[in-house]
């Protein structure tokens, strides 16, 4: 490794030299004229540029040595698949609980054998909740992990940020929870297993006017969130289509703490009822602030993502009646749903939120569709997975439609205390 | 006019937690011409003393004013250890330093804290134990308030008099302004200019660890990056007030809170944390030694 080190370094300086015979910068030529401390320094500065060549050359060597190895993995014996997840930071419990639910589908598929007489292996990357980190990592992945498909992100920022990677390169990429329309329209190899904001938003609206007969909405949403901002404008358009009234729009920026300033604006409006679709770190302080500091009595609505047990610890009582969607409940009787609820039970000992399903879901579904692609080439998972029709779902029947999301049923969710109790499911 | 009023009290409570960490920031750079950088850690760092003594003591068992005192009491000398630590290792030996040395070294140990944090206490948001709720709701004319903004705000005030007791009325108040008036002449005086220094530090990281714990009682969500906002917008409080000031600090802070419920409140709530940075640089173009200060001259 030395060796190598020195010898590319010597022929970068030879080249140097050649390249540049005129009064080489470092100092030779006038020896005569030069203090012996200049010498010395000048001989470490030749040094040092030898070093610094040698090690770039090799850097070079080595990347152009690792894009030879790219498309080995696939004679290898398993198939890997990438996954990119917010495992801590702001939302953390997004990136834990998607990951549970992916483990547990990894283990079932291995423990029937597999796909196509190979087992699936998973690499997960953290990207902190933020998207930049979830961008590089998914080059990573891609490029050095050579993954066959990625899985994530939940938060549709982050996925905004890695679809257009995984598009570039052709890899298939499966959203379990991204709800934003942008995200499956970067490319025809980005798919998701949720349903969209627009109808979210509808199904929101509609159980404000229907269910609450809420007459004056007030929406606080979160500017630097494409998932809330997004989700606030289709509710928006709905509500007001159904006879609604929107008479405060307010905003604020993921991480702040203090919104006891909007709130009050909203007071003085007196709404019937307030849509925060933001995360639910700051949810559970908007709700607090707005019980306990403000004095408002109205019950909060919002989306799926509200669904974390952190909601109420942060928010604790001041929740007490607010209704969210969401993409299931564990109170669905089906057996199906049981069932997953059982084996999730055993192997993480606790009860699956809506994004483990989701979680579980898109790794299911880009199974499935690796089994039934001719090979495990990825144009040919990308084809079987724009054809997934009708696929069992643990959150409803998966069936693809040409902008490659699916057409699902929503669930509304109510807090009591510190449960998430089932309201009512909408079909679209 | 009702809401109006609202939010001038909420801008208050808002501006008094600034208030207690621009103190910090004032009294070191009234001190050591340093602009302390790592004061906003100190602040988280409080919040999570007080989590964890919180956790340990069981105090949210009993949620009442003493536990609240108790929390606020451990995190406050936490916080003065934590203070006392970062003077002795990272500005002591720095002390006939270029100016410049030293503030870098102020953002590096600001960083060293952070990521530390996020490694120790991990980068997800923690949940701040209930210690203290009281029930209900003061109302005077419309106008409301509730009882734990209230007990803080009180706390602050408070803790805010007795420093400027400590700094006008006892020794080593005098020691501590001899130091910030000339610190080679103060030497020659006899007076121990490195422990003054040291006592400064603890006592403006005792404030902050306070406005730590105050800020985990109202807000209960903190985590390793929380001190970075309130951090830079103290400082912006202090240079506002003039820094090295103590009444501007105090000024300084509620004229930002009030300030920034205002802009939320009736503009655009977007640029809230705008709001500090263009009044810093207004401040430094217009009037750069701020509302209270005095420029020193300086001998050349």
């Amino acid at each position: 490794m030395f060796n190598i080190v020195k010898v590319t370094g010597n022929a970068c300086l030879a080249l140097l030299y050649v390249l540049k015979p005129s009064p080489p910068f470092w100092g030779e030529k006038e020896g005569f004229c030069m203090k012996q401390s200049e010498k010395i320094n000048a001989r470490k500065t030749i040094k040092t540029l030898k070093w610094v060549s040698g090690l770039l050359l090799l850097a070079l060597l080595s990347t152009s040595c690792t894009k030879k190895d790219k498309g080995a993995s696939t004679e290898s014996d398993e198939i890997l698949v990438g996954e990119v997840l917010s495992m801590t930071g702001p939302e953390a419990t997004f990136g834990t609980s998607s990951n549970s639910g992916t483990l547990l589908a990894v283990d079932e598929i291995n423990a029937e054998g597999g796909i196509k007489g190979k087992k699936v292996r998973v690499i997960t990357l953290d990207n902190q909740g933020k998207p930049e980190e979830a961008a590089t990592a998914v080059t990573k992945l891609i490029t050095q992990n050579n993954v066959t498909a990625i899985l994530g992100e939940v938060a549709s920022s982050r996925s905004l940020a890695m679809a257009p990677i995984a598009q570039q390169y052709k890899i298939p990429m499966v959203s379990p929870s991204s709800t934003n329309p942008k995200v499956t329209e970067v490319g025809d190899y980005i798919f998701r297993v949720c349903f969209i904001d627009p109808f979210q938003g509808k199904v929101m609206a509609k159980f404000a006017l229907d269910t609450l007969h809420a007459k004056r909405v007030a929406v606080l949403r979160d500017v630097k969130n494409d998932y809330s901002v997004g989700l606030a404008n289709f509710f928006i358009e709905t509500f007001k289509a159904g006879g609604g009234e929107i008479i405060a729009d307010q905003s604020y920026s993921a991480g702040d703490i203090d919104f006891k300033a909007q709130l009050t604006s909203i007071k003085a409006k007196k709404p019937d009822a307030i849509f925060v679709p933001g995360y639910y770190t700051d949810v559970g302080l908007i709700a607090r602030q707005a019980v306990k500091d403000v004095g408002i009595k109205v019950p909060l609505l919002g989306g799926d993502g509200w669904d974390s047990p952190k909601l109420v610890e942060v928010g604790g009582q001041s929740l007490n009646g607010s209704y969210f969607s969401n993409h299931y409940s564990t109170e669905d009787k089906s057996p199906h749903v049981q069932s997953f609820i059982k084996r999730f039970k055993e192997k993480f000992n606790i009860v699956p939120d809506g994004l483990a399903a989701m979680g579980y879901d898109g790794a299911m579904v880009l199974f499935d569709a690796m089994k039934r692609a001719k090979t495990l080439e990825t144009k040919d998972i990308r084809d079987a997975l724009a054809a997934t029709k009708d696929f069992p779902g643990v959150t409803g029947k998966i069936t693809m439609d040409e902008n490659r999301n699916p057409v699902k049923p929503a669930v509304v969710i109510k807090v009591v205390g510190k449960d998430f109790k089932y309201q009512e499911t909408v079909n679209p | 006019m009702i809401e109006f009023f609202q939010h001038i009290v909420n801008g208050l409570s808002l501006g008094s937690i600034y208030a207690l960490i621009a103190l910090g920031y004032t009294m070191v750079f009234g001190i050591l011409q340093l602009i302390n950088f790592a004061h906003g850690e100190v602040f988280m760092l409080g919040a999570f003393i007080g989590m964890y003594s919180t956790q340990w003591l069981k105090l949210y068992e009993n949620p009442s004013l003493s536990s609240l005192f108790i929390c606020l009491a451990i995190a406050m000398v936490g916080c003065a250890i934590v203070g006392f630590t970062i003077e002795r290792l990272a500005y002591k030996p720095l002390r006939g330093a270029p100016r410049i040395n030293v503030l870098i070294t102020a953002v590096g140990v600001s960083l060293f804290l952070q990521f530390s944090g996020q490694l120790i206490f991990g980068s997800d948001p923690k949940f701040f134990p209930t210690i203290y709720s009281p029930e209900g709701m003061w109302n005077i004319g419309g106008v409301t308030l509730s009882p734990l903004h209230g007990v803080v705000f009180g706390i602050s005030i408070v803790l805010m008099l007795i420093l400027q007791y400590i700094i006008f009325n006892t020794r080593l108040g005098r020691a501590m302004r001899a130091v910030s008036y000339n610190h080679d002449l103060a030497s020659l005086m006899g007076i121990p200019t490195d422990r003054v220094i040291s006592y400064t530090f603890m006592l403006g990281s005792a404030l902050a660890g306070a406005a730590g714990v105050m800020v985990g009682v109202i807000y209960p969500k903190i985590d390793p990056i929380m001190g970075v906002m309130p951090g830079l917008k103290a400082f912006v409080a202090a240079v506002f007030g003039g820094i090295g000031n103590i009444t501007g600090a105090v000024v300084g802070a509620l004229t930002l809170g009030l300030s920034e419920e205002f802009l939320v409140a009736y503009w655009a709530p977007t640029f809230r944390d705008a709001l500090a940075f263009a009044l810093l640089i207004l401040v430094l173009l217009f009037k750069p030694t701020g509302l209270f200060g005095s420029a020193r001259r300086e001998k050349v």
